[in-house]
């Protein structure tokens, strides 16, 4: 099988938690089309969970009212995805780490530790309520260059 | 073995309560939900405190959500003087138990077998 050309979409949803469903199929595919490794798969659909139910909930605050904009690139070595909700924005640097201290045994407060963790690139715009993430299927080498000019 | 809608089965080994999640993604709030009421209500049920194992076996996807679902479980358990020991969890889940630190929370076994082991050995 051949991979796909580089497919590029536009969204936009219904702020519900469910909606996150058919979001997760539609992009799921393409990675499968485009051949990306069942961890790719894992990582990014445990990702798209996390982002859009934060746009829903945090962004959007359950106002069915209101929409999620799901903007997603993928071809054969990475997938783009850029979930924007129509909330205040929020400001990541001040969401505290649950990993350690009272953190660790809070029931929420791990969207954005796992987000950050299964993607190589995670950025939000300056209102903070569009995050764009990028993971890639082969890992760039950054160190290739500088192990270069050593030789 | 009683089947619990929507998503998991109960059996008794020993001393312990096995609750084994059927369905291979965890992902819906309301799926979510539901199975915080089924166990919180078997908590509540038990006197003395019961010994449950949570079995992870046919899982492949969860959400940070059952994360919290998971703490919720392990902090009413522990009020009430039981214990909690999960178990079965896939490379890829155990990943984002490690990811969250929630290696160091919770006692995660290989097998059910083996956890209520541990929990007979443990009264």
């Amino acid at each position: 099988m051949t991979p796909e050309a580089s497919t590029s979409c536009s969204i936009v949803v219904e702020s519900k938690p469910s909606a996150v469903v058919d979001v997760c199929k539609q992009i799921l595919a393409k990675l499968k089309a485009n051949q990306f490794c069942k961890d790719d798969i894992f990582a990014v659909h445990l990702t798209l969970e996390e982002a859009f139910l934060n746009a829903v909930k945090h962004g959007n605050k359950m106002d069915p009212t209101k929409t999620v904009k799901v903007d997603y690139s993928v071809d054969s070595e990475k997938v783009e995805i850029s979930i924007t909700d129509e909330g205040n924005g929020f400001e990541p640097d001040a969401v505290a780490d649950p990993r350690f201290g009272k953190g660790l045994f809070e029931p929420g407060g791990r969207g954005l530790l796992l987000m950050n963790s299964y993607m190589d690139t995670v950025e939000y715009n300056k209102r903070g309520n569009s995050v764009h993430m990028v993971r890639y299927k082969e890992k760039p080498d950054f160190t290739k260059s500088q192990r270069e000019r050593q030789t | 073995m009683a089947a619990i809608k929507p998503m998991m089965n109960v059996e008794y080994a020993g001393n312990a309560t096995i609750v084994r999640f059927t369905d291979e993604k965890i992902l819906e709030e309301k799926d979510i939900n539901a199975l915080q009421a089924s166990i919180m209500s078997m908590i509540e049920s038990a006197s003395g405190g019961i010994n449950l194992i949570l079995d992870f076996g046919n899982v492949q996807y969860l959400s940070s959500a059952v994360l919290g679902l998971l703490i919720r479980i392990s902090k009413r358990i522990y009020e009430s003087e039981g214990q909690l020991r999960l178990c079965n969890i896939n490379p890829r889940i155990y990943e984002i138990f490690k990811i969250t630190r929630l290696t160091k929370t919770f006692d995660i076994y290989d097998s059910a077998e083996s956890a209520a082991e541990d929990l007979s050995e443990a009264s």
